[in-house]
């Protein structure tokens, strides 16, 4: 397994003092391994700018450890940090590009403050502009440029100094979709070719699925769980990355995946004088739990109306059928092919 | 017409229009550029040193920047003026003439100068300059390359206003014996009752502020790569 070229222990960061405190990270662990592309996803305010941030300590962590490439970042000198920087590119939504300089002279910059020749600085740039397939718009200012070409100057930028690490904060938030592809497949292709470490931040899940290998789900702060992205799409462990993986509610069939024995009904409210309280009920009468796959039911009159999709174990669920049957005002069918 | 010229009136203001022209043009020119020694260092620590974000600046320090900056700009003009007379009489040994308004000028302009390079700097985007750390740069390679070069436009903007605002103040000058149209105005014009002094005086001083603001203008719009990006063709190199 490869090394961890980034590792955070424990970072805590927190903003503001007394009853204002924000607690944008709480005790968060993660370890980035070289050469992968790793995905950090959460929902807006969950801390992931400042997780990132942390990394190349435009944000200084509260408490906690910050390990890139073996340098421990805090014990650095102003002027250490700022020779490490220059290893680890950042790519941000709002491009942040210099706009009284052409693309050319954008992408000399990091070159100009390592103190490197203007003609060498150029013919970098040049070779980069070549890369990030803008060759012909070097003359260009940002202004002339759309936001998938202002991105892709702004990696080659990042690219000039070359970098081990590449942070990528929602670094496609502000494109269309198939910008997004190819700003994307562009990420991919760098990490490929020239080996360089991606951390992607994000709030897109597809954004995670199209180039991750692993990812880390933050939410309010604390780290919800890390995985492979095939084991969190498979099966999220916590209640963030389910509703991450499902943004519109958890679907019955992957509830029911997880227990492949069980038998589905519907059950079909048609009006009886209350809400029978069927769950309790078929617990302590037929000693069957019944799990909740899906409801869609109203209380009209204090009468209910609609119909419950309900997972039951396979010993006990013949029982429960006939007792549900046995009820005035509720049908019952078995849903035989349901299968997620 | 003929007449016009033959006036004795007329013909003073014109034989004399030439120095006062000059002798406004030479303060302000030189009350600026003092103004922005002291203005421009000053606003950019007003914006760097803010939270110390970009230069470390103690905090008490920042807190007696403003206040001195707020100080110096309630004080009204005229009031000011008198107020640096014995800072005049130290710096230039005299308190009157156009050398010696020049002291005045600074004092008043230089604060000014700090809140408009300030609100220069300030149209910047944070992202921008959190950009350019992450990528390495020192808060020196920072004010130099990137805030004072990208706000180009808007700092080109504020020294236009700058300047006018201290012509005008230059002009009020003339009430403590500076020279130039200002004093050609309210002396000569005003006091003695000359027409033609006091309108042609200001004639000129409405002039040389189109004058200023027009070529101020120009620079901005023309330099900025915002509004007008001409696509600059460089030489391909080998
Ligand atoms: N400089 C700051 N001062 C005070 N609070 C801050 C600061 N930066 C971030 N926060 C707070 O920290 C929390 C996490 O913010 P952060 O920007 O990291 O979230 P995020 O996950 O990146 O959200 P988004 O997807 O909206 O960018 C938020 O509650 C935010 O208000
Ligand atoms: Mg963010």
């Amino acid at each position: 397994m490869a090394e961890p070229i980034i590792q955070l222990k424990h970072l805590t960061k927190r903003f503001g003092g007394g009853e204002n405190e924000v607690h944008a990270l709480e005790d968060v662990s993660i370890e980035v391994r070289a050469g992968e592309i790793f995905g950090v996803i959460g929902l807006s305010g969950a801390g992931k700018s400042t997780l990132v941030r942390c990394i190349n300590l435009l944000e200084r962590p509260t408490a906690g450890e910050v390990i890139v490439d073996g340098r421990d970042m805090l014990r650095l000198t102003e002027k250490e940090l700022r020779k490490v920087r220059q290893s680890i590119g950042m790519i941000f939504q709002s491009f942040n590009l210099l706009m009284q300089r052409t693309a050319l002279d954008n992408i000399c910059f990091p070159l100009e403050l390592a103190g490197a020749p203007r003609r060498e600085a150029v013919r970098r740039a040049e070779e980069l502009l070549e890369i990030v397939d803008l060759a012909g718009r070097a003359g260009a200012y940002p202004a002339q440029l759309s936001g998938g070409q202002k991105q892709r100057v702004a990696i080659a930028r990042t690219l000039a100094t070359n970098p081990k690490v590449l942070l990528c904060d929602e670094a496609t938030s502000a494109l269309d979709p198939k910008t997004t592809r190819d700003i994307l497949r562009l990420i991919q292709d760098i990490n490929k070719r020239l080996g360089i470490t991606v951390v992607v931040i994000t709030h897109e899940m597809k954004v995670i699925e199209e180039i991750c290998a692993r990812v880390a789900i933050l939410d309010h702060g604390h780290l919800a769980e890390t995985g492979t992205v095939e084991e969190i799409f498979a099966s999220p462990r916590s209640e963030a990355g389910r509703r991450l993986v499902y943004p519109d509610g958890v679907p019955a069939e992957v509830l029911y995946s997880a227990a492949d024995r069980d038998r589905v009904i519907r059950v079909a409210f048609n009006g009886g004088t209350s809400y029978q309280p069927l769950i309790a009920t078929l617990a302590i009468d037929c000693g069957v739990k019944a799990n909740i796959l899906g409801a869609d039911t109203r209380n009209i009159d204090g009468r209910a109306f609609g119909t419950m999709l309900l997972g039951l174990p396979r010993e006990g669920a013949d029982k429960a059928m006939t007792y549900i049957r046995s009820q005035k005002d509720i049908t019952v069918e078995e849903v035989p092919d349901y299968h997620g | 017409m003929a007449d016009f010229f033959a006036d004795p009136q007329v013909l003073r203001f014109l034989q004399e229009a030439p120095f006062a022209i000059w002798e406004t043009v030479y303060s302000t020119l030189i009350a600026t550029a003092l103004a922005y020694v002291i203005g421009l260092p000053l606003g950019v620590v007003l914006v760097a040193g803010e939270n110390g974000r970009i230069l470390k600046v103690p905090g008490p320090l920042m807190t007696a920047l403003n206040v001195a900056v707020n100080l110096l700009r309630s004080v009204p003009f005229l009031i000011l003026m008198v107020i640096v007379i014995p800072l005049s009489r130290l710096l230039l040994g005299t308190s009157v003439g156009t050398p010696a308004s020049i002291v005045p000028l600074v004092a008043a302009a230089a604060p000014f100068v700090a809140r408009i390079v300030e609100s220069s700097l300030r149209e910047l985007d944070a992202g921008v300059v959190e950009a350019a750390q992450a990528m390495g740069c020192s808060p020196w390679q920072i004010i130099t390359k990137v805030m004072l070069s990208e706000c180009r436009p808007s700092l080109i903007n504020g020294l236009t206003t700058a300047t006018i605002t201290i012509l005008s103040y230059g002009a009020m000058a003339g009430a403590i014996g500076a020279g130039g149209l200002g004093s050609m105005a309210l002396m000569k014009g005003y006091q003695r009752q000359m027409t033609v002094m006091l309108w042609g005086s200001v004639i000129l001083l409405v002039l040389l502020v189109q004058l200023i603001q027009s070529i101020g203008t120009a620079l901005s719009v023309k330099t900025d790569r915002r509004i007008n990006p001409t696509e600059s063709r460089r030489r391909k190199r080998k």
